[in-house]
């Protein structure tokens, strides 16, 4: 009963999404406020009967009710409560639920929030935001509706696939999908003042916490991915440029460079147009990530979704919302005249930059992405584009990036001088490079890539850093620090955050130690500065799998270090194997054990990895998340200030 | 989170896999060569080369029973004194260049290569076109509010 409501209620929010997509629109283009007012209660209404929805869903799964299609598809009685709930989005129909659920949200709240948006772009955004849910909804109720049920109730279900059932994964899609969706927002926006015909100053502080918001959900998102690889798929690889993570990738490169780019326009009033363009390309690439993703179009295996005719579903959703957006684009971006006048050597025109690198490393990806296929329908050559590939084609945009990233931050808006910032950033220069001869003097005959790494790491770090002093005046008042904008710390925080994962990066790349090896029990082998000894090997009964952990004792210079647990676990019911790792966390390094088979003539198989500043990688990401947090919390968006200007020489305190 | 799912295509294609093995950790230490430069070759040769029954998998990284056959045939052919390009060359033949992680130059791959630095030049051209283009604008050009802005952010500025 619970679970026809819920179906019943994501059948009515389609409805109401249908309404709010037309209404407020009709509104605003006949400047009838009773029409246009019909946005705010109709996103408010789409977004309770979606989570009403949703919590039907979230109830069939926590009840184990296996009359439902996906939930014995993707349950498991004895499955523990946390993945039992994060079964719900493990799947295509749930996760689509999922996806509507953030699109109705972010709707709300663009309705709750706006109150400061002029009614007519409010009434436009509501009714584009309306318009993609509206597609969605179509796209579950006729070809993935989570709702299906079977004729015959089956006792169990073939339960999720066990390398899902993990803390990590279990939180990683809600935030890449926020961060999807997100996008949904700025997208909305552009295309309404498209329609509006109108952007300004104060569209571009509308716009950008949002693109904020979406970029920090989509970098813990990928963050959590990536740290669940390094530490479920057992051999501590952290990104592999696979497709579905290209897939996620993308859009926050795009999303990077717009809230970069959205800057200018709510500061300088330039780059309008192409502000507008990175808004519509961000959320495109969302869709075309979800596109990949699902269709089956570039993992012909892929575990989840493959259905042709889905895949063409969300085709058409793809080409008709961003298709429709770039013809609109190229009908209005003329109007939108830039107005900031800026030299050569500006903040500008290094936000120009940032951009430049940005949107082509991410096109970088995006063509290797499809080049298997393009290469299969248009030269009938089956080929494959991997990790070597983008290391090669992708890097040397991001370290150019990270060379200039410093001293664009600092460089003046509108006529900024080169020399003063440079003087001024001599002794992160300096530092950047003494530590890259360092670790270059240390190592010999290993790859650039850990001296390049450190230099730019700590060029980054030093840099962000020299940035916020340089804002305690001429006679270093330190305390004036704590009154700078929250933005101010946000952008030093994020940026040092970069820099944090490109060391961690250049750290693990450069200096991993690995070691494969039959191991005996009682005998000790050393990798590195280490000595480890298993001590063990058992069996233990899991709540839904058996398992065979190893004991091992790490000790350096004979002292304990710790006592690590790898273990091989089988799921009876999912017929699959899985490795967990046994990780020492430390500051400065990782020690990763993976234990494998029993040999025949005694003793287990055994993988160990040191592996310097692993941590630092995700670290780095959490950092860029928190300066995107501190950004958001500054002070001009908590005020709902409407069109009120901030003074564009703020970030200029000597002139 | 299915985004992840591919990485680990052997198990993922699941079921006939591990009901034929438990799992395997990639490189076994029975695979590894006793010359360490010899081996430290054949591990950069085998990230290079793409396990066929995975997804975006190199066979260095694979659990897959057929990339331990592709690394013992690396390795044998390394022992038998091919140099890398051999090797490599070796596999494609057999196997297509559908193996290769990294894809050639050749055909029109080439656009796939100068993609990137093609892209740059024309987006970093058109940059500088615009950064100068805004150096060029006369200064009376840029603080005119129209009437209705001016009203309106006289009105903000009261509250």
């Amino acid at each position: 009963m619970i679970t026809e409501l819920g179906h019943f209620a994501l059948i009515l929010a389609f409805l109401v999404s249908i309404v709010q997509m037309v209404m407020p629109m009709v509104g605003a283009h006949k400047r009838w406020p009773g029409w246009m007012a019909v946005g705010e209660p109709a996103a408010t209404l789409q977004f309770l009967l979606v989570a009403v929805s949703f919590a039907a869903l979230t109830h069939a799964f926590v009840v184990s009710d296996f009359s439902l299609r996906i939930v014995y598809e993707n349950s498991h009685s004895d499955k523990p409560m946390l993945y039992k709930i994060s079964g719900v989005w493990g799947n295509h129909e749930g996760s689509m639920l999922l996806w509507v659920l953030i699109l109705a949200l972010f709707g709300a709240c663009a309705a709750w929030f706006g109150a400061n948006v002029p009614p007519t772009l409010r009434a436009r955004v509501l009714a584009v935001q309306s318009s993609i849910s509206a597609a969605f909804y179509t796209f579950i109720l006729f070809t993935s509706n989570p709702f299906d049920r079977l004729s015959v109730a089956p006792i169990n279900g073939t339960d999720l696939n066990p390398l899902l059932q993990d803390p990590g994964l279990a939180f990683h899609p809600p935030f890449l999908y926020l961060g999807y969706v997100g996008l949904s927002i700025c997208f909305s926006f552009a295309v309404a003042a498209l329609i509006e015909g109108r952007v300004d100053a104060a569209w571009g502080r509308w716009v950008r916490p949002w693109t904020l918001a979406a970029w920090i959900f989509l970098t813990i998102g990928i963050a959590l991915g990536s740290w669940w690889a390094y530490y479920e798929l057992g051999w501590g690889g952290f990104w592999f440029w696979d497709p579905v993570e290209n897939a996620s990738f993308m859009p926050w490169l795009f999303a990077g460079a717009l809230l970069h780019s959205a800057i200018v326009v709510e500061k300088r009033e330039s780059l309008k147009s192409w502000t507008i363009l990175l808004a519509i390309l961000a959320f495109g690439f969302s869709l075309i990530g979800t596109f990949i993703v699902r269709s089956g179009l570039l993992t012909s295996v892929h575990a989840f979704a493959n259905d042709p005719v889905r895949g063409k579903f969300i085709l058409y959703i793809l080409l008709f919302f961003t298709g429709g957006a770039l013809t609109l684009f190229a009908a209005r971006a003329k109007t939108m005249e830039a107005k900031g006048v800026f030299g050569v050597v500006s903040r500008e025109s290094a936000l120009v930059a940032n951009n430049v690198l940005l949107a082509v490393s991410s096109f970088v990806v995006f063509v290797g992405t499809m080049w298997p296929f393009v290469a299969e329908m248009l030269f009938d050559r089956k080929l494959s584009v991997g990790a070597p590939f983008f290391n090669m084609a992708f890097t040397p945009f991001m370290v150019v990036l990270g060379l200039i990233l410093p001293i664009g931050a600092m460089i003046s808006w509108k006529r900024g001088k080169l020399d003063r910032v440079l003087r001024s950033l001599m002794p992160a220069f300096g530092l950047a490079v003494a530590l890259m001869g360092l670790v270059w003097a240390m190592q010999t005959g290993r790859s650039l890539m850990g001296p390049i790494g450190v230099f730019l790491g700590t060029w980054l770090v030093a840099g962000a850093a020299t940035d916020l002093i340089s804002r305690t005046g001429q006679n270093r008042d330190l305390s004036r620090l704590f009154r700078l904008p929250r933005s101010e710390w946000g952008k030093a925080v994020a940026h040092s955050g970069l820099g944090v994962t490109m060391l961690g990066i250049a750290g693990m790349l450069a200096w991993q130690q690995e070691d494969i090896r039959v191991a005996q029990i009682d005998t000790p082998f050393e990798v590195g500065a280490y000595e480890f000894t298993l001590q063990d090997v058992q069996r233990v009964q899991g709540p839904n799998y058996i398992s065979t952990m190893g004991q091992v004792l790490v000790t350096k210079a004979g002292r304990d270090v710790a006592v690590l647990n790898p273990e091989k676990r089988i799921y009876p019911v999912a017929q699959m194997p899985t490795t967990e790792a046994a990780i020492d966390y430390r500051f400065m390094r990782d020690v990763y054990v993976v234990i494998g088979d029993a040999q025949d003539g005694g003793g287990w198989v055994m993988r160990v990895y040191i592996k310097p500043l692993a941590n630092w990688i995700w670290g780095g990401a959490l950092l860029m998340a928190l300066g995107g947090c501190l950004s958001l919390s500054d002070r001009r968006y908590r005020i709902a200030a409407g069109a009120r200007k901030a003074a564009p020489v703020q970030g200029v305190p000597a002139e | 989170m299915m985004d992840f799912m591919t990485r680990c295509r052997p198990y993922v294609l699941g079921g006939v896999l591990a009901l034929v093995a438990t799992v395997a950790l990639a490189v076994q230490p029975d695979e590894v060569l006793d010359d360490p430069a010899l081996e430290a070759r054949a591990r950069d040769i085998s990230a290079g080369l793409r396990c066929l029954v995975c997804q975006n998998e190199s066979i260095d990284e694979s659990n897959a029973s057929l990339a331990k056959d592709l690394r013992l045939l690396v390795r044998d052919r390394l022992l038998a004194g091919d140099t890398d390009a051999e090797v490599v060359a070796f596999i494609v033949d057999r196997y297509g260049e559908f193996v290769l992680l990294k894809p050639t130059t050749g055909g029109w791959n080439w656009l796939l290569w100068a993609s990137g630095p093609g892209l740059f030049v024309l987006a970093l051209g058109m940059g500088v076109a615009y950064i100068r283009r805004r150096g060029q604008v006369p200064a009376g050009g840029e603080a005119g509010l129209s009437e209705d802005e001016q009203k309106r952010l006289d009105e903000l500025l009261k509250d």
